[in-house]
């Protein structure tokens, strides 16, 4: 098992994924950090970005927004609040929420509620710059 | 004794009564596999995220000055009772008993002179704690448009928990919802939400293997805190919608069940009466024949 990496995706609403790979590489907050088998234990928080999961059939890549990886003995586990392979993504989806958001912050009547739709506005247009940078 | 049809009418409606509680046995069944499913979906990820903290908060123990969210204000006189029921009503005991639960502990932290504040979600036990406690309700959380719990659905109340937590509205969060065990079974839980509290035996032996932290221990806690909130009060929700289900579905089978025993009986008694205007009307004829 040790020329294998053991690697599971978990969102709150289900497990993703659950499979043997080679390498994975995590966007932590302090920068990417690629994860072989035995590796040494790691917690680590994640920022808005790619996974991307190395195997054989090539390289997956994955988006993620907020979470945390954990690696110990057993593999890597990251467990993230959204987590989408790239090929699914949809461009205009995002595009239109980010719209909508916009207006949120436009239309907001206090404080408190302009904060909030500020914050979901940069989330999107995060996660639009990284689709920006992968498309390039 | 009654009229024929009287009778007769009776028994149609009781029929169709048995007619509807049955249609609506068969939905929750089909909602409860639905809701199992979502609520065995969810817990890898609660498991995985109890496993890192509770070993990140073993591994800071004894130290002071923790995370709040973890170590608590160090005071317990302001108490905040989150009260998780259903939005629908038809589902047996299961509003009540969480709503009897819930008062219990609020009287009980009332007379130990706390200050104590309630905030319902769904709409079935916000009606009955109105009645007592309605200067206390600081706010309710109305689930009705949710057809799929989604974790967006929990994440802004979590969010306002914190919110509210950070501003010193409370110090010790309590959250009341019914765990699903199995289909006849569902049981009042209270789970402290705020602060976060672990079982030691939880936490996943490390082997001795040290951890790095990237960033370290504290900003992790302080990022990962707050999601555990979010997360507990998914699941906990998640178990609810089961619990209720579950309940609607035990409630609606015995209604159907007393429904068609209530059938029988008037049935029977209906041939009666019947039989009896029948017996009367040929022993007015024979004895009007006889008299001529």
């Amino acid at each position: 098992m040790a020329d294998k990496l053991h690697f599971e995706l978990v969102s709150p609403a289900k497990l993703l994924k659950s499979e043997d790979v080679d390498m994975v590489v995590v966007p932590g907050t302090e920068g990417d950090f690629g994860v072989l088998p035995l590796h040494a234990p790691v917690v680590s928080t994640l920022r808005t970005g790619i996974i991307e999961v190395h195997n054989e059939s090539g390289i997956e890549k994955l988006i993620v927004v907020g979470g945390f990886a954990e690696v110990n003995a057993e593999g890597l586990t990251i467990l993230a609040e959204i987590a989408k392979p790239l090929s699914e993504v949809d461009r205009t989806a995002y595009e239109a929420e980010l719209k909508d958001l916009e207006e949120d912050v436009q239309d907001a009547k206090d404080d408190e509620t302009k904060a909030r739709a500020e914050k979901a506005r940069d989330q999107i247009i995060s996660i639009l710059e990284i689709l920006d940078r992968e498309a390039a | 004794m009654a009229n024929l049809k009287d009778l007769r009418n009776r028994i149609a409606s009781v029929t169709s009564t048995q007619k509807i509680t049955k249609a609506m046995k068969m939905v929750s069944a089909s909602k409860l596999k639905r809701a199992q499913e979502a609520a065995e979906s969810a817990r890898p990820y609660a498991e995985r995220m109890e496993n890192v903290l509770s070993s990140l908060a073993s591994s800071m123990k004894g130290q002071s000055g923790g995370p709040k969210l973890l170590a608590g204000t160090g005071n317990d006189q302001k108490q905040l009772v989150i009260v998780a029921t259903s939005e629908r009503g038809l589902c047996g005991g299961f509003n009540t008993n969480i709503v009897k639960a819930a008062k219990a502990k609020i009287k009980a932290l009332i007379n130990d002179g706390k200050d104590v504040t309630i905030i319902t979600i769904g709409k079935k036990g916000a009606g009955v704690l109105k009645r007592e406690y309605s200067d206390r309700m600081v706010e309710h959380f109305d689930l009705t448009h949710v057809k799929r719990l989604q974790f967006s659905d929990a994440a802004p109340i979590s969010a306002r928990l914190i919110e509210k937590f950070e501003a010193g509205d409370f110090d010790v969060c309590t959250l009341f919802f019914a765990k699903f065990i199995n289909v006849l079974t569902q049981k009042v839980t209270p789970l402290q939400l705020i602060p976060a509290s672990f079982d030691a035996e939880n936490s996943v032996d490390l082997g001795g293997a040290c951890y790095d932290y990237e960033p370290d221990e504290n900003e992790i806690l302080e990022e990962l805190l707050p999601r555990n909130v979010g997360v507990q009060l998914f699941r906990a929700l998640l178990e609810n919608a089961a619990s209720e289900q579950g309940s609607r579905m035990t409630a609606m089978d015995s209604a159907t069940r007393n429904a068609g025993d209530m059938i029988d009986s008037l049935r029977t008694t209906y041939n009666r009466s019947r039989q009896a205007v029948i017996t009367n009307e040929l022993i007015e004829i024979i004895s009007g024949a006889e008299a001529l």
